[in-house]
């Protein structure tokens, strides 16, 4: 049911500074409890507007609505949102308590109440009895859950979080991201997070805009970023992916014929991509995509396509995520996910296997040279 | 054998600081004290005792001064501090790159001459035939040359000018320091600049202001020049008095003692300084 006022609305938001655009006209609206991230590499304008929603910088142009509200030209101590810095920014002069009460303080709360709430939200985010130590007296995950708790005593509308855990090794990240995904459920609040890293945005959003450049190149589910990419970007920067240039031979139907630079023939399933016979296109194709068929099992079956010979060009052993770089016979290289039923364990550099791979499980865009002309 | 090289290296090391510390300050303090408590019974007789130290305060011109100079130092810090805390902001938080160095810069290059030579620019600036007497006459604000010199009003100007870098210096260092973020974090939070000066900014500061304040009052108590110069007769400090003991009444016994209640007075305000802005010595002398 769409909520007719949700927490966030964007409208051609634009950011520009002397020489570039950092934000070019964004529009996005983020309904109300929901988990929203901002997903782009470094440079492309995300933190820009994050700052804009916080209020630390005005937009050139566009309109900002926190529920219903326009916040053009409200400063941030008088917006109803809140923010987790990416440092954290803990006062390192007051105590844990102090520091989840200095909102509550700046409102005139009675300090009696002021103790009473920061208890109840130390208590909620899993850290009853804390409020007397000093910030450099916890780990990193509970100055985490501190940053979270002084920003929700405030009860904003939404809280934006500013890639908070890049800092965080890497076993404590992954534990993370699912303590802030319950955390955002437990209080039901609206969580805008930007990030670089495409596996927090996966994991923990409902939707997800990628950004690059200053734009919204798509704002979907984790489902439909991954799987269905609408551009080129994405489907390189979400995920992992074999990029293979290609020149398009022949349109037959839905059905398309490229030839890759290094000249192996791949069949595409492409219903809705205008490409035309001559056009040169990039072919993304998923590691987990490409299945491993070992030397003389079926493979010259007529009905199968995609299918090719190479030989094992390295092994990268990675526990779950373990792949392997295959050699074409036109020497081109190609990353494969290993698959986690325990076959192929024994693959050593130098075998040789098939590699085949589905028409519909691979996305094809037009070459971004060819977008201009 | 390598420790007993290695003792040798922290000893040699080592020398150059304790040299310094036996030959110019213990010495000489020692030195000091012991002709302040030598009382001149007869030409060339003398006795041992305090009563170099009673003539002190049974002498209300001299207590007085004592206390005079003690208090007027304090607002000479105080005023400094006002002054400094917002230069210093300003450069530590509000500038970037060629204009922060180019300011702290500007800040520093009146410290290139030499004190007399900086005394001797407020002289011709605030005198009877002066700048500023000139200035008011040809605007028709005065009537008359107005002396603007050798009063307490002179001789503060004199003091906060003299000791404000001490002042900015370390205040730029701290404020340096603080997290852009932490500010951010303030406003974030519902903070207005009051509240985020007083919460965030300043505790944040405190060693920077106590180690400025420290220098300055020592400097503005130590003064010699500045006082006898802008402050002429009227405005007597008591290193003058100090001077005046050794150098024209050639009274070294009383003059030592002098030098000693100065040093016990120094060291009493910065001890309760500390209590008060309850900051230990090691924080604010410590690295930074």
């Amino acid at each position: 049911m769409p909520n007719p006022h949700p927490d966030l609305v964007c409208r051609d938001l634009t950011k520009n500074f002397d020489d570039f655009c950092a934000v070019d006209h964004v529009s996005f609206e983020v309904p109300q409890g929901s988990f929203f991230s901002i997903l782009g590499p470094s440079g492309c304008g995300k933190t820009t507007l994050l700052r804009m929603i916080a209020g630390f910088q005005s937009p050139s142009s566009g309109d900002l609505n926190i529920k219903g509200k326009s916040m053009i030209g409200v400063p941030p101590n008088k917006r109803p949102v809140s923010m987790v810095f990416q440092h954290l920014a803990l006062f390192p002069t007051m105590n844990i308590g102090d520091n989840v009460g200095f909102g509550l303080r700046q409102r005139g709360i009675a300090k009696a109440e002021i103790k009473r709430r920061v208890e109840t939200v130390l208590d909620r985010v899993g850290l009853p009895g804390v409020s007397t130590r000093k910030i450099d007296q916890i780990s990193g995950g509970q100055k985490q859950r501190v940053a979270i708790a002084r920003c929700m005593v405030l009860e904003p509308d939404v809280l934006l979080l500013d890639e908070p855990l890049g800092a965080l090794d890497l076993k404590l990240r992954e534990h993370m991201k699912i303590e802030l995904k319950s955390l955002q459920a437990a209080f039901n609040t609206t969580f805008v997070y930007i990030t670089h890293d495409q596996s927090e945005a996966l994991v923990m959003s409902d939707h997800i805009a990628v950004m690059n450049h200053g734009q919204f190149e798509q704002i979907g589910t984790p489902h439909e970023v991954y799987h269905t990419p609408s551009s080129a970007f994405v489907a390189g920067f979400v995920g992992d992916a074999n990029k293979i240039d290609a020149t398009v031979v022949a349109v037959n139907g839905s059905t398309l014929t490229l030839t890759s630079t290094g000249g192996t023939q791949m069949f595409i399933d492409a219903p809705s991509t205008a490409i035309h016979v001559g056009q040169s296109a990039e072919v993304f194709l998923r590691p987990e995509a490409i299945e491993l068929v070992a030397v003389g099992d079926g493979v010259n079956d007529p009905d199968r396509v995609n299918v090719s010979d190479g030989v094992i060009e390295s092994v990268l052993f990675n526990g779950a995520n373990s792949s392997v770089t295959v050699k074409d016979r036109s020497g081109s290289l190609l990353k494969v996910s290993l698959p986690q039923t325990g076959a192929f364990t024994a693959l050593r550099q130098g075998d040789r296997v098939f590699t085949r791979w589905n028409p519909s499980q691979v996305r094809c865009y037009p070459a971004p040279a060819e977008l201009e002309n | 054998m390598v420790t007993d090289k290695s003792r040798l290296g922290f000893y040699l090391l080592l020398a150059p600081i304790l040299l310094w510390l036996m030959v110019l300050i213990i010495l000489p303090h020692i030195g000091l004290f012991i002709v302040s408590i030598s009382e001149k019974i007869g030409p060339r007789e003398y006795a041992t005792g305090f009563g170099n130290y009673a003539v002190f305060f049974t002498e209300p011109l001299y207590w007085n001064t004592f206390a005079r100079t003690a208090i007027m130092s304090i607002v000479a810090t105080a005023l400094t501090l006002l002054l400094g805390f917002p230069i210093a902001y300003y450069i530590a938080k509000l500038t970037r790159g060629r204009t922060k160095t180019t300011l702290f810069l500007m800040c520093m290059i009146p410290f290139w001459v030499s004190e007399l030579v900086r005394t001797f620019g407020w002289m011709i600036l605030l005198r009877e035939t002066g700048v500023f007497s000139n200035l008011l006459m040809a605007l028709g604000l005065v009537d008359g040359p107005v002396e603007m010199l050798y009063n307490d009003a002179a001789m503060m100007v004199g003091l906060v000018y003299t000791s404000i870098l001490f002042m900015v210096v370390p205040l730029v260092t701290t404020l340096d320091s603080l997290d852009d973020g932490l500010i951010e974090a303030g406003y974030d939070l519902g903070g207005t600049s009051t509240s985020i000066l007083r919460e965030i900014v300043i505790p944040h500061a405190m060693p920077g202001i106590v180690s400025g304040c420290i220098v300055v009052f020592m400097l503005s108590l130590g003064n010699y020049l500045t006082p006898i110069l802008l402050g002429g007769k009227d405005s007597l400090w008591f290193t003058g008095m100090i001077y005046s003991q050794f150098i024209t009444r050639f009274n070294w016994e009383l003059g030592s003692a002098f030098g000693f209640l100065l040093l016990v007075l120094s060291s009493l305000v910065v001890f309760i300084g500390l209590k008060l802005t309850g900051q230990s010595l090691s924080n604010t002398m410590g690295p930074t």
